[in-house]
């Protein structure tokens, strides 16, 4: 195994334009799962982002929030203003394992790993994060539901690696975040469930669904369902926007089935006197 | 030290990393295997056994240590990655502190203990944390199967004091 361990983004920005293969190393908390027994893994070359003190920090502009990206789950519960601002990324930080990996898992390293599971990236989503990918020539902001192209496949190059994600201040009349794991604390997500409204907007919903496709993934034929005023009197009446929108699969957490009657109920109940034609 | 039944899964195949940290007050300078688990390196190379390896995969706390004054999964991370920082186990933690959770009947097979203590002695040092966190949320990265979670938290109690407005 080789590991490189630079101290600025500069310095990484230059090994992996050197490196294509070098796998970016935030909070590892995903990496070393079972580490002793996936040897084959132990014979990659990884860049360690870990001291990069210029990512890890939260910026506050006048029209938008910025984490750097090594800002942890359990920065963002610290941040006084985030749980008025921006409440679902505090309840979907509280949902992430416990606070041995809140103080370690890192919101970019959500985005990278690029499970469909991802319980920070749905909410990110729901208030329109964009993502900075900087490289050495350069930077670009990806709008993060344009940033996966299939499962654990991204926009991202090899020499890019994310700096920053972005979210517009906006006002928000209603949001919620829906977690269905095996349990409350420690589990991974069978369905989730992140949705937004922005206040007197054109388009105001967004609805971002987890573990129910190869990517987290914005679902649009749901949001124009609910803009478009067309009655739901019940869960079933979600049906076939949910199967326009994702494509849930049986694996050993739970069925595609499940998934698909739990979404439905998730979106009929949380939205239930919110949205005025789901009554 | 007793030498360990287990064998030590560290090997010293590849070049070796040079790294500095602190552990329990004391600098440690030592080469590390780059593939090697916090975990490994303080139970097999530094010879502090307290630490335990439950689940490895993050979910039980069993490994649990203090990283920069944060509670961290010690299977979770690579050693390299603690290079300049201060690293606290369950043996820098007084024996004595126990007797809250020995009178509450806290432990019994003992597999838990370490990381119930080091999680909770975190609790302990910073009790702010209690105004915008149940106890028991901060302890659910410390899985039991054989006491149950109210002996733990009872344990807690007597050892902290009861969080404001009483909820545990």
């Amino acid at each position: 195994m080789n590991v490189f361990m630079p101290n600025t983004l500069a310095e990484a920005c230059d090994l992996c334009a050197k490196q294509p293969d070098l796998i970016p190393l935030a909070g590892a908390t995903d990496l070393l799962v079972h580490w002793p027994l996936r040897q084959s893994e132990h014979d990659k070359s990884y860049l360690d982002l870990s001291k990069l003190r210029e990512l890890r920090k939260i910026t506050w502009a006048a029209d938008s929030l910025t984490l750097g990206a090594l800002t942890t789950y359990w920065d963002v519960l610290q941040d006084s203003r985030a749980k008025s601002e921006f409440p679902l990324l505090c309840e979907s930080a509280r949902q992430v394992g416990a606070i041995q990996i809140q103080s370690r898992g890192t919101w970019a390293g959500n985005i990278a790993n690029g499970s469909p599971a991802a319980d920070g990236v749905p909410v990110l989503m729901a208030y329109d994060a964009s993502v900075t990918l900087t490289s050495k020539s350069g930077a670009r902001s990806v709008p993060l539901h344009e940033y996966y192209t299939g499962y654990r496949k991204s926009v991202r190059r090899t020499d890019e690696l994310i700096s920053t994600i972005t979210m517009p201040l906006r006002k928000y009349d209603f949001s919620v975040f829906h977690k269905v794991g095996a349990r409350r604390a420690q589990a991974i997500t069978k369905i989730g469930l992140a949705v937004t409204r922005e206040a007197s907007a054109a388009a105001p919903w967004r609805v971002v669904a987890n573990s129910v496709a190869a990517t987290v993934k914005r679902c649009p034929a749901i949001e124009q369902l609910l803009q478009s005023a067309s009655p739901i009197r019940k869960p079933d009446d979600f049906s076939s926007a949910i199967a326009a929108d994702v494509t849930p699969i049986d694996d050993i957490r739970s069925t595609a089935d499940y998934r698909r009657t739990v979404l439905a109920r998730l979106l009929y109940h949380s939205l239930n006197g919110v949205c005025p034609s789901v009554t | 030290m007793q030498e360990h039944f287990i064998p030590s899964p560290i090997h010293d195949r590849s070049a070796a990393v040079s790294i500095r940290f602190n552990l329990n007050g004391r600098d440690v300078d030592i080469p590390i295997d780059p593939t090697e688990r916090l975990l490994d390196t303080l139970r097999y190379r530094l010879k502090l056994p307290g630490s335990k390896e439950g689940c490895g995969e993050g979910e039980c706390g069993a490994c649990t240590v203090i990283i920069d004054d944060l509670p961290a999964n010690a299977c979770l991370i690579p050693t390299f990655q603690v290079r300049g920082c201060k690293v606290r186990t369950i043996e820098s933690i007084p024996a004595s502190s126990l007797q809250p959770m020995l009178e509450a009947g806290a432990t019994q097979c003992g597999a838990c203990t370490p990381g119930v203590v080091v999680t909770a002695n975190w609790i302990k040092e910073h009790s702010d944390v209690l105004a915008s966190n149940t106890m028991r949320a901060l302890m659910a990265g410390n899985l039991c199967r054989c006491t149950g979670y109210d002996g733990i938290i009872d344990g807690l109690e007597k050892w902290i004091g009861k969080p404001p407005g009483g909820r545990s």
